[in-house]
Order: C-alpha cells, then sequence, then structure tokens
C-alpha cells in the first residue's frame, strides 16, 4: 500500500517549502507534490506607489538573491518608460550581478546543499594525511587541504560530536547508505565548508563596494546607478579586483574541485542520475561585456531537442493557478495578470508519521502559481542556462561543458541529471568568476571618455506606460511585469525562477519540474527522506521569490477584505 | 554603586551563574583557538571591540571574553516566519565572531531552518526538543513577521501546519528573552505596508513578553551579534529607546555621524544622481535621504566588515530601521519635508522648512529630536 511522507519544513532553502510525495510498497515515489506555505502580498502592496520605488520594495521579495529583484524591478520601469541608461551604469549593475552569483553559488553548494552530500560523522573517521593526498587527485593545487588542516577541523568537529550535543548538525540522515564519499572525502568537503564560510564574506563584501551594503544593496535608482564616487576611485575598483581574486581561487581549487570529487564518487547512485524530467529549458541575456554583448545568450530548448534553440518570445508567458491558493478563470498573461487568494487549506489523512494534516493534492495545494512557456512546463537554472547555451555553440560554454565532461568522463547525458544540476551551478560560477572580468575591463576602458552613471527619468502623468525585464537569477530566468498609469504603479507581476520550478501541477495535468523531478526516486527509508531532499535542494529553492503575488480589486478573502484604495 | 559598576556586578553574577551549569562542549573555547591559530591578544581584541559596540567601558572588556567562553551554555532558538531571510544573510556576513566561530564556539545554536542539516519532521523534532529541554532558558531570536489575518493561515510551518501565530506564541512563552532581527520581526516590515493584505504584525504586537527590536532591513551583523552577546553577558535585555530598540546601537540618528554631514552643515547638496555634486560627496538630503530621521549606527559601523553603507554608494538612507518607514518616508527619493513622522515631526519640519529654504541651516533642530527618541528606562 503506498504511503505519504511529508516533509516541512524543507531547511537549508530560502523561504517556507513544503514537499509531500507518495512512495510504492518498494519506497519509489508514484506522486509528488510542491507547495509554498507563506503568502505575502507584496504585489498590492506595489499598487499606488511611484515606479522609482519599485526597486527597493521588490527587493524585498528574497534576501538572497536580493540584489536580482532590485535590479529586475528597476529596469523593468526603465524599460516601460523608454529609457536607455549610461553604459557605465550597466557595466556597474554586472559587475554587482557577478559578485551576486559568485556569494550565491557558493553558499548554495556548501552550506545549504552541501550536507546533502557530506556526511559530517563520517569524516571524523577519515586519516588527515590520506585525505590530503587524496585532495591533489581532483586538483593539483587543492585550497585548505594539508594534512594540518584537515587534523585541526576533524579536531574541531570531533569534541562537538563526542558531545551527542550536534547543534544544527543534530537529527540529519548521517550514515544513509545513499552518502557515497569516503571519509577522507567527506573530510576534504568538510572543510571546505568551513573555508566557504570565509569566502562568501569576502564575495558579499565585493558587492557592497558598489552596492552599499549586501543583502539588500541600495545604489540603483530608475536611470543608473549612484556609487558613482566609488566607480571613479582607483582604490575602490582595485579593492573589487582583490576580492575577486580571492574570491575566483576559492572557486577554482575548491568549488570546482569538489564538484569533480562528487562526480567521480556519486557518479553511479541512482538517487541523482534522475531527475531532470521536464525536459523543456529557458534562459535570457546576461553579464554584460560590452554594448549588446553577453557572455549567456537567451534562449529556448523544447522537449530537450538540443538542435533546435528558439528565441525567447515573452508574450508565450502564462501563469496558471488551477491548483495554487488564488481564483482566476484562465492562465494569464503577467501583464493582465490577478492574483486572488483564496486559501483551501490542509487535509486530515494517514503518513509515515502519523495522522497529519496534507496538502490536498486533487485540488489548490500551493501558494506558488504554474507558470508556462506556450503552455508548457519550462525547468530555469543553471542548468538551462548551460544548456542553451551549449545548444547554440556559445564558445564559452561549450569549453566548460566539454572540460567537465572530460575530467569526470560523463557523457552529456549526465547533464539531465540531480548531479549534472549541481554541476553546472559551478561550471556556471567559473564561467562568471573568468569572464565577469571582461566586464570590469570594459568599465575601465568606457570611463576613460565617459563619466555618466545616471540619466534622469520623466513621468508623463497623462501617459500609461507597460514594461517589463528579463534578466538570469542565480536561481534562472527571473521577469517583473508593470504597467504604469497616472504616474503609479497601476499592475505589478514577478515571474520568478522558483515559480517556475516550483510551481503546482496546472488545469492540463502538466507537473512542473520539482515534483517531476521526484517521481520513480527510491528511498532508502521513507521517515528519512534525505534522497528527496537531495534532488530539491539542487534547484536551489528560493520559496520567498516564488510567492510574491497578490493583485486587484478588493478581493474577498474570507474574514478579511483587502481595500487597494487604503495605499 | 554607580551605574556601571552595578552593571559589572550583575555580569560577573550572571557569569557565575552560567559556569555552574555544564559545558555542552568538551574542549574550552581557549583550546579551540589555540588550535585555531587565534591568539589569547586577538581574541581580547575581539573583546574589547564588541565591549566598545556595546557602549561599555573598557573595563567591560574581561566580562566579554569570559562571556564568550561560556556562551555555550546559552542555547538559541532562530525561527522563520513571513520573511525573505536577508536578517540571515546578514548573520551569515558576520564578522565579529565570525559566523563559524559563532556555530562552533560562542552560541548553542538550537534551530535554525537556513542553516541546520535536518529538515521536515526531524527538523521539528529538534524545535520541540529545543522548546522543551530548555525551557525558559534560551534565546529566541525571530526573523520575519507574523500574520494575522485568515487566523494565521499565510504562513504555516512544519509537518503539523501549525501557522506562524501559533509557533511564535509557543515559543515565546519559555524564552528567557525574546529578540526580534530585523524590521520584518520588529514592525511587520514590507509585507505589513499599506494595505497589509496578510495582517502582518511585528512580534511584539502577539506576545505578551518584554521583546528587544532590532530595526533594519537588514540590521547589520554587528547589531545581531552584540545583541547576542549582550544578553549572554547580563542574562537581560539592553537599554532600549521608545521603540524597544537597543539604544547602544539606535542611540543616534544617522544625520548625527554622517561623513556627509559637513556638506550638509556647509549647504552642498547633490541635486541630482550622478550630478558633480554626487561624485564630490555632497550631502544626499534632496534626494531623499532619510538619515535626519532614522535612529541606527550605520555610518560608523557600516555594512560588510566595514566596507560601505548606503550613503557612501550615493544614495540616501531609506529610513529601514524605523516602523512604518515603508508608507512614512516613501517615495524615496524625495526630501520628507513636512511631514509627521512618529515623535519626530518637529525635527522633519524644520529640517524640510531649512532645506527648501535651501539657505540656513538649522542644527539647533537636532537636539530637539533627541528629546523625543528618549528611552523608557531614563
Amino acid at each position: 500500500m503506498n504511503q505519504r511522507v511529508v516533509i516541512d519544513p524543507i531547511t537549508r532553502i530560502e523561504g517556507h517549502l513544503r514537499i509531500e510525495v507518495e512512495v510504492d510498497e518498494n519506497n519509489v515515489v508514484q506522486k509528488a507534490w510542491s507547495s509554498s506555505t507563506l503568502w505575502r502580498g507584496l504585489e498590492v502592496i506595489l499598487k499606488g506607489r511611484t515606479p522609482m520605488d519599485v526597486g527597493l520594495l521588490v527587493q524585498r521579495i528574497c534576501g538572497v538573491c536580493t540584489y536580482s529583484h532590485y535590479r529586475c524591478g528597476t529596469e523593468a520601469v526603465e524599460n516601460a518608460l523608454g529609457l536607455k541608461i549610461p553604459l557605465n551604469a550597466r557595466y556597474l549593475r554586472s559587475l554587482m550581478q557577478t559578485s551576486l552569483f559568485m556569494h550565491d553559488h557558493i553558499v548554495h553548494f556548501y552550506h545549504l546543499h552541501g550536507l546533502d552530500w557530506v556526511d559530517v560523522v563520517s569524516a571524523l573517521s577519515a586519516d588527515p594525511v590520506k585525505a590530503s593526498q587524496l585532495a591533489h587527485e581532483y586538483i593539483h593545487n587543492p585550497i585548505a587541504t594539508s594534512d594540518g588542516e584537515l587534523r585541526a577541523v576533524q579536531e574541531r568537529v570531533k569534541g562537538f560530536v563526542a558531545t551527542g550535543k550536534l547543534g544544527p548538525f543534530a537529527n540529519a540522515y548521517w550514515g544513509n547508505k545513499t552518502y557515497k564519499f569516503s571519509p577522507e572525502q567527506n573530510l576534504i568537503a568538510l572543510s571546505h565548508y568551513l573555508k566557504a564560510l570565509e569566502v562568501q564574506r569576502v564575495a558579499a563584501e565585493m558587492l557592497a563596494i558598489f552596492g552599499g551594503k549586501q543583502p539588500h544593496p541600495q545604489s540603483l535608482v530608475v536611470g543608473g546607478v549612484t556609487s558613482v564616487r566609488d566607480m571613479l576611485s582607483p582604490a575602490r575598483l582595485q579593492e573589487w579586483k582583490q576580492k575577486h581574486a580571492i574570491v575566483q581561487d576559492f572557486i577554482e581549487r575548491a568549488y570546482k574541485a569538489d564538484v569533480i570529487m562528487a562526480a567521480s564518487a556519486f557518479g553511479t547512485e541512482p538517487s541523482v542520475l534522475g531527475g531532470v524530467a521536464i525536459k523543456n529549458f529557458m534562459c535570457t541575456n546576461e553579464f554584460v561585456i560590452g554594448d549588446q554583448e553577453y557572455i549567456f545568450q537567451q534562449g529556448v530548448i523544447m522537449n530537450g531537442d538540443l538542435s533546435k534553440v528558439t528565441d525567447v518570445n515573452p508574450d508565450l508567458i502564462a501563469e496558471d493557478v488551477t491548483h495554487s491558493w488564488y481564483s482566476a478563470d484562465k492562465a494569464q498573461h503577467p501583464y493582465d495578470g490577478t492574483t486572488i487568494p483564496n486559501y483551501t487549506g490542509l487535509v486530515e489523512r494517514d503518513t509515515v508519521y502519523g495522522k497529519l494534516p496534507t496538502l490536498d493534492g486533487d485540488n489548490k495545494y500551493s501558494w506558488v502559481k504554474s507558470p508556462r512557456y506556450d503552455g508548457e512546463p519550462v525547468e530555469v537554472g543553471p542548468l538551462a542556462c548551460l544548456l542553451v547555451n551549449y545548444a547554440k555553440g556559445n564558445k564559452v560554454v561549450v569549453d566548460a561543458v566539454n572540460e567537465l565532461l572530460q575530467v569526470t568522463g560523463l557523457p552529456v547525458a549526465a547533464l539531465f541529471t540531480t548531479l549534472g544540476r549541481t554541476a553546472a551551478r559551478m561550471v556556471q560560477t567559473c564561467i562568471v568568476a573568468k569572464h565577469g572580468l571582461e566586464t570590469f575591463d570594459a568599465l575601465l576602458s568606457n570611463m576613460q571618455s565617459d563619466e555618466a552613471t545616471y540619466i534622469e527619468p520623466q513621468i508623463d502623468s497623462s501617459k500609461e506606460y507597460v514594461g517589463h525585464s528579463m534578466i538570469e537569477a542565480p536561481r534562472g530566468l527571473l521577469s517583473h511585469w508593470i504597467r504604469i498609469k497616472g504616474g503609479l504603479v497601476e499592475n505589478y507581476q514577478a515571474v520568478v525562477p522558483t515559480t517556475w520550478n516550483a510551481g503546482p501541477v496546472d488545469a492540463n495535468g502538466k507537473v512542473g519540474p520539482y515534483e517531476a523531478s521526484l517521481v520513480g526516486l527510491q528511498l532508502e527509508d521513507p521517515t528519512k527522506p534525505l534522497e528527496v531532499i537531495r534532488v530539491i535542494h539542487s534547484f536551489d529553492p528560493c520559496m520567498a521569490c516564488a510567492v510574491h503575488v497578490m493583485d486587484y480589486k478588493g478581493q474577498s478573502l474570507g474574514e478579511f477584505r483587502i481595500d487597494p484604495n487604503a495605499c | 554603586m554607580d551605574t556601571h559598576s552595578a552593571l559589572f556586578e550583575q555580569g560577573r553574577k550572571r557569569l557565575e551563574a552560567l559556569r555552574q551549569l555544564p559545558p555542552r562542549q568538551e574542549t574550552s573555547l581557549q583550546e579551540r583557538m589555540l588550535k585555531l591559530g587565534i591568539t589569547r591578544r586577538d581574541f581580547m581584541k575581539w573583546s574589547a571591540s564588541v565591549t566598545a559596540l556595546l557602549a561599555l567601558p573598557l573595563p567591560f572588556t574581561n566580562l566579554v571574553a569570559e562571556a564568550a567562553e561560556l556562551a555555550d551554555r546559552v542555547p538559541l532558538i532562530w525561527l522563520h516566519l513571513a520573511e525573505c531571510t536577508g536578517c540571515s544573510e546578514s548573520l551569515v556576513r558576520t564578522d565579529t565572531p565570525n559566523l563559524d566561530s559563532l556555530i562552533f564556539d560562542h552560541i548553542s545554536l538550537e534551530y535554525h531552518e537556513t542553516l541546520m542539516a535536518a529538515a521536515g519532521w526531524q527538523a521539528e523534532e529538534n524545535l520541540e526538543h529545543a522548546l522543551h529541554a530548555y525551557k525558559g532558558s534560551y534565546l529566541l531570536a525571530v526573523e520575519g513577521a507574523v500574520p494575522t489575518a485568515n487566523n494565521g493561515t499565510f504562513l504555516t510551518v512544519g509537518c503539523k501546519g501549525h501557522t506562524g501565530m501559533e509557533i511564535i506564541k509557543e515559543a515565546a512563552e519559555g524564552a528567557a528573552a525574546i529578540i526580534s532581527v530585523g524590521t520584518c520581526a520588529s514592525f511587520g516590515g514590507v509585507q505589513a505596508a499599506a494595505p497589509n493584505p496578510t495582517g502582518a504584525k511585528g512580534v511584539y504586537e502577539v506576545v505578551d513578553k518584554a521583546v528587544v527590536n532590532l530595526g533594519g532591513c537588514p540590521p547589520s551583523e554587528k547589531n545581531i551579534v552584540g545583541t547576542l552577546m549582550y544578553f549572554v553577558m547580563f542574562g537581560r535585555l539592553p537599554a532600549l529607546d521608545m521603540f524597544n530598540r537597543p539604544k547602544w546601537a539606535y542611540g543616534a540618528r544617522v544625520h548625527d555621524n554622517c561623513e556627509r554631514r559637513g556638506r550638509f552643515d556647509a549647504g552642498e547638496f547633490v541635486e541630482k544622481f550622478g550630478d558633480e555634486g554626487a561624485k564630490e560627496g555632497y550631502c544626499l538630503y534632496k534626494v531623499g535621504c532619510k538619515g535626519p530621521y532614522t535612529y541606527n549606527n550605520c555610518p560608523t559601523e557600516r555594512f560588510n566588515h566595514h566596507v560601505s553603507w548606503p550613503v557612501l554608494a550615493g544614495h540616501g538612507c531609506m529610513g529601514c530601521s524605523e516602523p512604518n518607514f515603508w508608507d512614512d518616508m516613501a517615495d524615496f527619493e524625495k526630501p520628507l519635508g513636512r511631514q509627521l513622522i512618529h515623535g519626530l515631526d518637529a525635527t522633519a519640519d524644520t529640517i524640510g522648512g531649512v532645506i527648501l529654504a535651501a539657505t540656513v541651516v538649522g542644527i539647533g533642530a537636532h537636539a530637539v529630536a533627541s528629546v523625543f527618541a528618549g528611552s523608557k528606562e531614563d
């Protein structure tokens, strides 16, 4: 008989995510449901405000990819107003984006995803001398892996484990058979887990140089960038470059090596070999290295057909809410999207943990909507970005992907897996770290003849404006859509990466990437569903991003009313 | 006994009591520091900087050092409600001390969804265990607002589907102290901006206990860590202002210590972003700086290891540590002028009048605002 497994909270993510799966008698997942359990209503709050404040407000959608929303919201307004901002401002924005990607992907791999791959307790039985030698097999000059350093790491964690009080490591899934690293490999990764805590701080400082702070930087305005003094300061520029070098060093000598190590250890582990079940991928242009020149180019792949890439057509995007806690007659394009809350609650049923409130999969069950491209679900994120650019023959990407396949000995098909999704994020980080410097050089060169960073926006309150922006956030394609009327925000929608990936099943029965990725997965112990967590983490969930939406005229919602006129 | 010696005595007693509790780790902080190559001298320097941060006189340095050594006796439970995780991200950036030290050596972090290894049922077990085992002694940190509309169902957490409101009420009951980290937990934050569709509220509005509010979106890592250390050291909350913010961090206006203050006094203003004044570092008041109405230590502590802060990056302060700033201080690129801001309308009025006249500068007006920002405990 099938059994229901409930996983809530999914920890080590941004926000509140609940996953439920149904396993058969062999513990193989038959059905899966993905739900976000928090709704904040930011878009109704935006209505009636000045478009100049949009960036600051939408930035609060997320404190992790905070800058992405800030930039995307600001650029949606600029697009609506038809504003062409100075090239320096575009370069500075791109440099901040580079900093964010380097920061975000390191934190994701080590601190959010890492413990799905690394068995901390196993690392205690490692031989530090052997581990130090082993580290050289994955890269010739590894970081933080001398036997002395490894021994220190081991000692540090030992005291911790000996007391039986593991603090943040308590009650996890240590000893699960799908952990494949040897004790020595676990120790190497654990050392990098700690080192990464230091390095991510430096990456955050990079963004703060031009952003004022991180998270929630404060230097973008509609029309450009305000950190002109930092841009004109040779000392500041040098500071950015020095920090960049520290972070890039870690990316190449630790992050890259650890993913190669993971590919060798987990290369035959069934639970990470499936999981890319929706073979439609989409990404957009990102990292400006010249006027109209980008490191990554936009495109769409459908049905896993790498021989055919089409251009992204914004008109083909629509959001469906059949199984989301909202009401709407049909799927809607974001310019005209409504978001009318309609919470229907959970239903009690038997689970592996006893009777619990559970998701009502036949009806509504999530605060996330289901975006569709031409009616189809699409996966977005670093894997999508690499596949689209690989298929397009983007040389930078082709070379990086081929190098990965060569050093790991894996076939192209290995990209279409949970392991591939995790590896793609590393490859993307390496490309961003390396080629992000082209943006830096382009800025220096442009500054020789041009110091402009801002152009003043003009809004005619008798006119109506419509605009959108698409950027590549660390989690994938992000788009913001705005309508301006009477000089104020009339309607606002954000269609974000985690919405694309985490949305529930749609009206046509088409499931989204999260849910599709879990079907067929076998669990060793349904009461400790490490495998599910590992697959879901490979998407790098960001739930506050995914749920932000709210809209329209005084909707009745149970006992309270929303009154848009109140703003 | 004067105030400081009384306070010192209180800290000493508190630490003595902590010392009686069983350590939760086998090796001492000193031994671990030795292994990590951190010298006693480095550690004392760190202790001195935290002492200064907390506006305590230098002799407290030894007390801070001792508190750090005994911090493993204090269980910390960190809850996430309606939020964006920016405050946790801010904590993860902390350099005084490093987060790894924080986890491993100082505070005993029992529950933190962004950092903990366990998930789902097992995570919920950890929370229940911590709430029960350390009842009455744990420090509760909360990130995010509490949605209260629709019976709180805009947020549920955990396999049992409890609402954020239920969880916070239960956790607050057994807490030795509660810290609202960030403007969302403190005052409702962005989701509580008009028309507040989810009925989001600050934690202090839904629990029956005193709550210390760390305003800021996010608060700087130093304000978070400093508050944690203060609690370890004294077992109680620091002196607070009228919005329950620690006075050591929120005692002065951003404007008072701003690096561009000289420009303000000289009447030199950025008229438009990117203009010559912007390149020269002129005052940002006319392009919307809310520094005169905002209480925080941003200009002195800055963010991200002292790298920068918004005003250094050429953007005015947006007032993010103040209650209702999303509504009261919008739009953010325009000077506030003549508007009512909680008790500070006298200041706003004066500054608005002065600046719009763009001639004289009413420095005396700032003294007036300090009166309004006076503390409950004074």
